[in-house]
């Protein structure tokens, strides 16, 4: 690291400790995906599929969310509705 | 009763084959009977790097259709005592190995081995499946770069639900981090994922860090496995790793670049 690169450092994040925060986010995500039943994926489309077919959105728009903790899970459905 | 020890990695490339190479001759050197077995059905390069290519005759697809037994297909190792390889097809594909008929073939080699290590191919599908489906040990080899340690955490994912430890709820697969061509002097810059980064995204135990070394290519260009190139960083690296294996404690080596001399700072050498 030069003398330049050291004061730089304060503002912006060096390449390795950026290649570590986005390896964080992804692999607590893909952790997290792995723990899921292997019926969400399709039940998220169809859940999906329905609300589309009332309500013009796109797909982005809507999240469709399982959290499992110790005793109970809970299947989140969030749609942001156009104004 | 053998153990067997899975080095995979899901992402190609990484340095399975040399770590197998490697490992399985510091275990019989240690005076373990020892086989390294190639699971790259399709792509044998073992052989090669283990340099016993011109003394193929049967393979593992062979053994396992009962086209050849077991000691027509396994090789001696010419220089190491207590060394054997169970080279790969080349000219068949993954679906020639079944899950049955790799345990047959495992089971027959735990009578008279100490370790069985299992040499996987790249990926996540079937070929890496039965690598690691009937291993005790796995050694997960990763390169300090995002999509090797991404894919080394799907690769443990499939450990943890995939293997038959696994799947018959026994102890689970042990695991240990391999981290191999790793450059200190990039690490130091910022531009490398430090060990601990990649420790503190994986949370499994260090077994060794091997760094990125010219005596690799080296001892590939001759076929011999490199922890026999005694006087080399990554042989040494090896050493300590095979050492670390069979339970001793040993301080890593080789993290940090060397320091450059006064002259050799002031010439702007490497
Ligand atoms: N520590 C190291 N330093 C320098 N080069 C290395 C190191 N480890 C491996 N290599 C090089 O990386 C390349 C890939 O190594 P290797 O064949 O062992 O990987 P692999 O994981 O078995 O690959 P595949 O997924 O194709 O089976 C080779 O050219 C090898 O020489
Ligand atoms: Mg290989």
């Amino acid at each position: 690291m030069s003398f330049f690169d050291y004061f730089r450092s304060k503002a912006q994040p060096t390449s390795a400790e950026l290649a570590k925060e986005r390896l964080q986010i992804i692999v607590a995500h893909e952790r997290g995906a792995r723990a899921n039943p292997d019926y969400l994926p399709q039940m998220q489309q169809e859940i999906i599929a329905v609300i589309k077919k009332y309500i013009a959105i796109d797909q982005d728009q809507v999240s469709v969310q399982l959290d499992s903790n110790d005793d109970c899970s809970v299947l989140e459905v969030n749609v942001t509705l156009p104004d | 009763m053998a153990k067997i020890i899975v080095v995979t990695s899901g992402k190609g490339g990484v340095g399975k084959t040399t770590t197998s190479a490697a490992i399985g001759t510091g275990l019989a050197l240690s005076g373990f009977k020892t086989v390294v077995i190639d699971f790259d059905v399709g792509l044998r390069n073992l052989d090669l790097i283990m340099g016993c290519e011109r003394r193929v005759v049967y393979d593992f697809v062979n053994v396992i259709k009962q086209e050849a037994t077991l000691n027509q297909a396994l090789i001696k190792d010419k220089r190491t005592d207590n060394l054997f390889i169970l080279p790969a097809s080349q000219t068949r594909d993954k679906d020639a190995l079944t899950q049955e008929g790799v345990g047959i073939v495992l089971d027959e080699l735990a009578e008279t081995f100490d370790y069985i290590i299992c040499d996987s191919p790249a990926g996540i599908e079937k070929g890496a499946q039965m690598a690691l489906y009937f291993a005790d040990v796995a050694i997960v080899t990763t390169n300090p770069e995002v999509s090797s340690v991404r894919d080394s955490d799907r690769i443990l994912g499939i450990l943890q639900s995939k293997s038959r430890r696994a799947e018959k709820a026994d102890e689970p697969v042990q695991e240990h981090l391999l981290l191999t061509r790793y450059n200190p002097a990039r690490v130091d810059a910022g531009e490398m994922l430090s060990v601990s980064d990649v420790e503190d995204i994986l949370a499994i135990p260090l077994l060794g860090v091997i760094p990125e070394s010219e005596a690799v290519l080296k001892a590939s260009n001759s076929g011999t496995p490199v922890i026999l190139d005694n006087a080399s960083d990554a042989g040494q690296a090896y050493d300590d790793a095979v050492q670390r294996l069979l339970g001793k404690e040993l301080e890593h080596r080789f993290l940090h670049a060397p320091k450059k001399g006064f002259f050799q700072r002031f010439l702007g050498g490497k």
